[in-house]
């Protein structure tokens, strides 16, 4: 799950990370307000303007303004920014529409540094990493330049070491230029320790700082703050439902969620529905190498009931996009006929217009085939998932 | 042969009174399995009962701790079925326990617990499998977990594989052809688990009742590269692959937590060339895994 930057920074001044003073506006009343009660309270006349969305690269897609005009200026910047369609390399062509923005307080920077934790799978640790070259993308510092990178892996027995958070520092040389270096070092080390005491708590799988500035005086501010959270530890964290935004996700994909099914939409035209995430992930491909295009990937999962099933075989048929159905199972825990159930009940309900092919295999076949039999729909039967993959190419190419 | 388990291998099944412990641990025992023991807390004295594969009426006696039930009856691996947020609890009592195989089946367990566990594994006695996995299976003598039984058959070739269904796929594509396995194992589909692709592999290397191996990867991390230099430079027996997601878009996870491709890192592509590399015979469609391995004996 992800949040937005404002939310994400509100966890981190809970944890003692210092950030610059914000405000969350949802209009350009308040946004024009919140600049006005900024510039007043820390003297600074700058403010910056953020789109809140949950993609990155908001800069570079015109989402943030810096201000240095005053309040009214920060009014006609929000008027801008509030309701256009922000368009950055992880929103796709289409773009997410802003919704709400964040006025921030300008600071005085120095330096522009990269700090992330993320979950390193190779050594099944957290890895905290720093890097100098902040502000910019950092898949692109890792791909051409990885020694730019400092990386430390912390014990989950023991937590992040103090000295290892003094590695980073002196990598980085953070001290060099600030009035106090020594307190510049002990206030990056601070924030280090309280990043990687957050992500453990709050059961972050990511978690970035891009940029970690240095401020003239010697000051250690987290300008940006990115976080997804773990879904799996949701059921520890109630308080996630308050920063979920659902205007964030895909409305397919978040009433599949709803529904405790795996749904994610694709561009292409053959609906699928399959009980497992691996066998989900290779109907896609067999499709494809068939010369055909999926719609979505869709898992029921294991022990989906009934209910699940007609649901997920609904959102399907009800997608314009979907020309042909195929239905791919290997029973195991998830019983064939519980399956042919579904389709028939959601295919009562909606109507069939488009060929479906479905193959079924496994725990109680013989009852889900005799089931499709039976209903009176039109069903192409398969034998083998490359066998339905070319009838449902080949029913598309037909109609 | 086999790999870790066999007809002799005697098992607890943790969490043997919830809905899925009681209905897989049922089946693991009507296939022959010998479930030993139930470990529920507050539920120690209880019995379960069961039928075996003869008919025959079993009653497998419950504990409160895992301890007990290890010393009670000598059991040497435990199947955990568990609820996601007190899974991670439960393979630390196995730990505890020492016993030697803890094979997890619960899915959606907090990627932080499962760090924890893997640091408490570290110079532990046990061996995990799992978690989000269907578990293992030596065809014929022992079942541990939530695979379906009959789709096997006894036999020669080694499976491993990150994924569930794929799995049952890729063993209904063998036993059509009459390649029986030797054992099964789902290693799960978590970003942080227990035996990687290199442990099985390892073991079915040493195994002399395996002759082959069928592995099946996704995408998402590096589980695979690992494992293709790993075969190039140890592995003796033939290896055929598969590797799902080939059309997966970047950054979409897909179903498994692990399933997601990053940074533009863990894409089938690379995993497969990986493979190729390394002389590995990759399936050029999931329906080909049974033949792409046939045609290697």
């Amino acid at each position: 799950m992800k949040i937005h930057e404002y939310q994400g920074k509100q966890v981190f001044r809970k944890y003692g990370i210092p950030t610059p003073q914000g405000v969350a506006c949802f209009s350009v009343d308040e946004a024009e307000k919140a600049a006005q009660k900024l510039i007043d309270e820390t003297k600074i006349p700058v403010v910056v303007v953020k789109a809140q969305i949950h993609a990155g690269g908001r800069g570079k897609g015109g989402g943030v303004k810096v201000v240095k005009g005053g309040a009214k200026e920060a009014r006609t910047v929000a008027e801008q920014i509030l309701g256009m369609q922000l368009v950055t390399h992880q929103t796709g062509p289409e773009g997410q529409k802003v919704r709400r923005v964040y006025v921030e307080q300008g600071l005085d920077i120095k330096r522009e540094l990269y700090m992330g934790l993320v979950v390193d799978r190779e050594s099944r640790r957290i890895a905290l990493m720093a890097s100098t070259e902040g502000g910019v993308e950092i898949e692109k510092v890792a791909e051409e330049t990885p020694e730019k990178i400092l990386t430390e892996r912390i014990d989950p027995l023991i937590g992040l070491g103090a000295y290892q958070a003094r590695k980073l520092a002196y990598g980085l040389d953070i001290g060099a230029g600030t009035p106090k270096p020594k307190e510049t070092i002990k206030k990056f080390v601070q924030v280090a320790m309280k990043l990687a005491e957050l992500f453990e708590k709050e059961d972050c799988s990511l978690c970035e700082v891009n940029p970690l500035v240095v401020t003239g005086d010697g000051d250690i501010v987290a300008l940006d703050s990115k976080i997804n959270f773990d879904d799996n530890a949701g059921g520890r964290h109630k308080e996630w439902e308050e920063m979920r935004d659902n205007d964030e996700e895909d409305p397919v994909e978040l009433e599949a969620h709803d529904a405790g099914l795996s749904y994610v939409s694709l561009d292409g035209n053959i609906g699928c529905l399959v009980n497992g995430a691996g066998l989900a992930m290779s109907t896609m491909d067999i499709i494809k190498h068939h010369g055909g295009e999926p719609a979505n990937f869709l898992d029921v999962g294991g022990g989906a009931n009934k209910e699940q099933v007609t649901k997920a075989f609904k959102m399907i048929l009800s997608s314009d996009k979907v020309k042909g159905i195929f239905v791919n199972i290997f029973g195991g825990i998830m019983k064939c006929d519980i399956i042919a159930e579904g389709v028939v009940a959601a295919t009562k309900e909606l109507g069939l217009e488009v060929p479906l092919v479905v193959r079924l295999a496994g725990t109680n076949v013989d009852e889900g085939k005799k089931i499709l039999a039976d209903s009176g729909l039109k069903i192409e039967p398969a034998d083998t998932m490359a066998d339905g993959a070319q009838k449902i190419v080949d029913a598309i190419k037909a109609a | 042969m086999s790999v870790l388990v066999n007809k002799d291998t005697k098992v607890v099944v943790q969490g043997i009174t919830g809905s899925a412990g009681s209905f897989h641990a049922s089946q693991c025992i009507k296939y022959g399995t010998k479930i030993v023991a139930g470990c529920t807390p507050n539920r120690g004295g209880e019995s379960f009962d069961a039928e075996g594969p003869n008919g025959e009426k079993i009653a497998v006696p419950v504990f409160d701790t895992l301890a007990q039930a290890v010393k009670e009856t000598g059991a040497t691996a435990t199947c955990i079925f568990v609820p996601p947020l007190g899974a991670a609890d439960a393979i630390l009592e196995a730990i505890d326990a020492a016993c030697p195989l803890a094979i997890c089946i619960t899915e959606g367990i907090p990627v932080m617990d499962m760090i924890r566990v893997r640091r408490a594994l570290e110079g532990s006695d046990t061996t995990l499998i799992g978690p989000n996995c269907p578990g293992i299976i030596t065809p014929g003598e022992c079942k541990i977990g939530i695979m379906p039984g009959h789709i096997h058959k006894p036999g020669k070739i080694g499976v491993v594989s990150r994924s569930g269904t794929l799995t049952y796929e890729a063993v209904g594509q063998l036993s059509a052809l009459d390649l029986g396995q030797s054992t099964c194992i789902g290693i799960g589909g978590d970003p942080v688990g227990g035996m990687d692709f290199i442990d099985c592999l390892k073991a079915f290397n040493d195994d002399p009742g395996t002759e082959g191996v069928m592995m099946m990867g996704e995408i998402g991390g590096n589980a695979e590269e690992n494992a293709a230099a790993w075969i190039k430079a140890n592995m003796k027996k033939p290896v055929a692959a598969f590797i799902a997601g080939t059309t997966a878009p970047a950054g979409k996870r897909m179903g498994h937590a692990g399933a997601i491709i990053s940074g533009g890192k863990g894409t089938a592509k690379d995993k497969i060339a990986a493979l190729v590399a390394a002389g590995v015979k990759v399936a050029p469609s999931p329906a080909e895994m049974g033949v792409t391995l046939q045609s290697l004996l």
